[in-house]
């Protein structure tokens, strides 16, 4: 009698396209996204953006700069080009701004005197100084380890220097013979032809000073990042199963006795539409407020951010839902292409691993869902504190997608006006 | 859009159909019905499942366009604005919201129709009564018993008083005592001049609800008229001799077809212009060597009509 209910049982799930897609199609996906995001990273170390501005321009910085950029880094010293005119060089201030804006996760800034005075210990303020986003706390411990290797890499003869006269005052002072020969030793290390031959022994840190300059009073920063995550996550699950009382109404009959009265189809998934925004706006400020009320992200600073991108993420998001349950034709359709979908679209989007840790493939490829641009806005509010204006592209991005998706959802319900 | 003619045209029928024909790939759905429902009339529509009395149905509500013909309903196209609200439709299914009360059903679909305020409060409170649920009101549908949620079913299409009532098959799955308060309801409701289009398979709900019947199969009206039109034109005055054998074997087959019977299956069927006639049968039943365990005499019903009609039974 087992084999039989097991026959059964096998013979139902053959029949169920969508348990089967969940089955079997949903754990291949995922695997290959993770696969993507973390196999394809040879290298352990995450090409980091990082921003310099140069105001030593000494033989020293100039190497550390040339250093940085042997590294996996994403070196920048001046911003993209546009309208292929050649921007000016980045300032500290301008780096800062950038940082500030997103565009680089942090700024190093090699202020004047750093060769003559921050290297010789002699002037802290001379040190080079590293500005922060603190959404990115990856980032610039990658940079800060990376100066020191190349501190020891490209600059042995500054090390070794500074140690040299760490060194003086304990052996009594060196003699005239012992100095010439130190300074020899120390142009023969300046002039060598290979900086990579140079070993690691003996070096000396080069003094970096850490400024945040997002998010630097806090220690929330993963908090209110995975308060979005998560929460357009599930913003996506619930828009699609409310979505869904279109089929259960198909299917139910009552489709046809509504669409049979004054409502049209228009006026009905307008309703819908309304109604999944709502859930999902409210859905977002029961997760804010929690996030607000037990671990202290700032909501009641930042009420004008969340309320546009709140409401703007649940446009798009209540479209997508209304989407794809006008595409479907059953609610068990429903639930393994929203669940197919979903998971995907979050992985990929960055809800579940921050999209500055995948591959730059991956992170513009995360840029086709709508969890990349919701994340993004709500980035900007709660770590940037930028003002709403600058949530321009994330409105107009979601806005524009939430339009076509509801476009297309119309398109599709059309079925059901009339056979 | 289409144009939308008055629906309140005293002139026009409140329901004219003409010349309707639909095609489903290769099933043909409706072959050419054409139908008038008289002010204050109950119509029904009997045919087998699968005749096509609900794809009419629906294409009346406008919702399926016919690839032939016309529909009127008060003298506006169907699936206008003003044909929709002077119909009111009672789907087959349960079309309710099973987690909404009886009273907030109600509502929805009234505002569905434009009502509000008071005119939308009355409009409720006279549903509820009607269906015998007022002391349910504030109950989930889906906490309904079976009987219950279908009466509930017929008030969510008459909440906004249409003058035409399409009925699809309303007592499907409803006991005997639950089926008697539906036609009560129906009652009521053709005492106030609606009309009404019902369409079901029950030869007695048919019977016992309208005024005239139009037979449908594979599509096509077949007959139309009272209960006694039908007859009358199938039978004239014949009555119906209802035979059963003892053994129903090939040489019975054979005699039922010699003496101009047929046989349904069950029984067979012999009509006879005067009830003597039965007394011969019977003898030469006898004289053919044929035990009869069961024989009646009587006048032909709907279900004789649509045999005579079809050649096969109502329900097959």
């Amino acid at each position: 009698m087992i084999l039989p209910v097991a026959r059964t049982a096998l013979t139902s799930l053959r029949r169920d396209r969508g348990a089967l897609a969940l089955t079997f199609i949903l754990p291949v996906a995922f695997f290959t996204i993770l696969a993507v995001i973390f196999g394809a990273r040879r290298d352990p170390t995450p090409p980091v953006a990082v921003i310099v501005v140069d105001q030593d321009l000494s033989r020293a910085s100039r190497a550390l700069v040339e250093g940085l950029a042997r590294e996996s880094l994403d070196v920048r010293t001046r911003p993209a080009a546009r309208h292929g005119v050649e921007q000016a060089e980045y300032t500290e201030d301008t780096a800062e701004l950038a940082v500030r804006a997103g565009d680089a996760p942090l700024a190093l800034v090699i202020p004047a005197g750093f060769a003559e005075r921050a290297l010789a210990g002699a002037d802290a303020h001379a040190d080079v100084k590293l500005v922060r986003d603190a959404s990115d706390p990856v980032a610039a411990q990658i940079v800060e380890g990376l100066l020191q290797r190349i501190a020891m890499t490209s600059l042995p003869e500054v090390m070794a220097g500074r140690g040299v006269r760490l060194m003086d005052p304990f052996v009594g002072g060196f003699t005239a013979e012992q100095r010439r020969r130190v300074e020899e030793g120390l142009a023969a290390l300046r002039d060598r032809p290979d900086p990579e031959t140079a070993g690691p022994e003996g070096g000396m840190l080069i003094p970096v000073r850490v400024r945040d300059v997002v998010g630097p009073a806090r220690n929330d920063s993963m908090i209110s990042f995975y308060a979005a995550a998560i929460a357009v996550m599930f913003l996506l699950f619930t828009a699609s199963a409310a979505a869904g009382s279109l089929l259960d109404e198909s299917e139910s009959g009552t489709l046809d006795r509504v669409l049979g009265s004054r409502v049209t189809m228009g006026a009905l998934l307008g309703g819908k539409l309304l109604y999944c925004t709502a859930l999902a706006f409210g859905q977002l400020v029961v997760m804010f407020v929690w996030a607000w009320l037990v671990f202290g992200v700032d909501l009641p600073g930042h009420l004008d951010g969340f309320a546009v991108m709140g409401l703007v993420t649940s446009f798009a998001v209540a479209a997508f839902g209304m989407l794809i349950a006008s595409a479907c034709r059953t609610r068990a359709q429903l639930a393994a292409v929203s669940m197919l979908l979903v998971l995907v679209m979050s992985a990929v989007g960055g809800s579940m691993f921050p999209r500055y840790l995948m591959p730059a493939a991956m992170r513009h490829a995360g840029l086709v869902t709508l969890n990349a641009w919701a994340i993004d806005g709500f980035t900007k509010v709660f770590w940037r504190d930028e003002p709403v204006w600058r949530l321009w592209p994330q409105v107009l991005v979601l806005g524009a997608a939430g339009a076509v998706l509801s476009a297309l959802a119309w398109r599709l319900a059309r079925r059901w006006e009339r056979s | 859009m289409l144009p939308s003619a008055p629906a309140d045209d005293p002139a026009a029928l409140p329901l004219e159909i003409s010349g309707v024909a639909k095609r489903f790939g290769d099933l043909r759905a409706l072959d050419g019905v054409s139908l008038r429902l008289a002010p204050g009339e109950c119509l029904g529509l009997l045919g087998p499942n699968g005749a096509g009395k609900t794809t009419l149905l629906r294409a009346i509500a406008g919702r399926v366009q016919p690839d032939a013909g016309s529909i009127t309903v008060l003298g506006a196209p169907a699936g206008s604005p003003a044909a929709r609200l002077a119909l009111g439709w009672i789907p087959q299914e349960l079309a309710l919201y099973p987690r909404l009360t009886c009273l907030e059903n109600l509502e929805a679909f009234g505002r569905y129709f434009g009502l509000g305020g008071a005119a939308l409060s009355t409009a409720v409170e006279r549903c509820l009564r009607w269906a015998a649920l007022a002391d349910r009101a504030d109950d989930a549908v889906q906490h309904l018993s079976g009987g219950m949620k279908r009466r509930l079913n017929m008030a969510a299409g008459l909440v906004h008083a249409p003058k035409v009532v399409l009925m699809d098959e309303p007592t499907v799955g409803v006991d005997p005592q639950s089926r008697n308060r539906m036609f009560e309801m129906i009652d009521a409701l053709a005492s106030e001049g609606t009309s009404i289009v019902y369409t079901t398979h029950q030869m007695a709900e048919a019977e016992r609800l309208c005024d005239r019947i139009a037979v449908v199969d594979h599509g096509r009206v077949i007959a139309v008229g009272t209960r006694d039109e039908l007859v009358r034109a199938a039978f004239g005055t014949r009555s119906e001799v209802v035979a059963r054998f003892e053994r129903m074997d090939e040489s019975a087959a054979a005699w039922i077809r010699q003496r101009g019977g047929r046989f349904d299956g069950a029984a067979a069927r012999f009509e006879v212009e005067q009830p003597t006639a039965m007394v011969a049968l019977l003898e030469a039943a006898a004289r053919a060597g044929h035990t009869l365990v069961d024989v009646s005499l009587r006048r032909p019903d709907l279900e004789s009509v649509f045999l005579h009609l079809t050649g096969r039974e109502l329900r097959e």
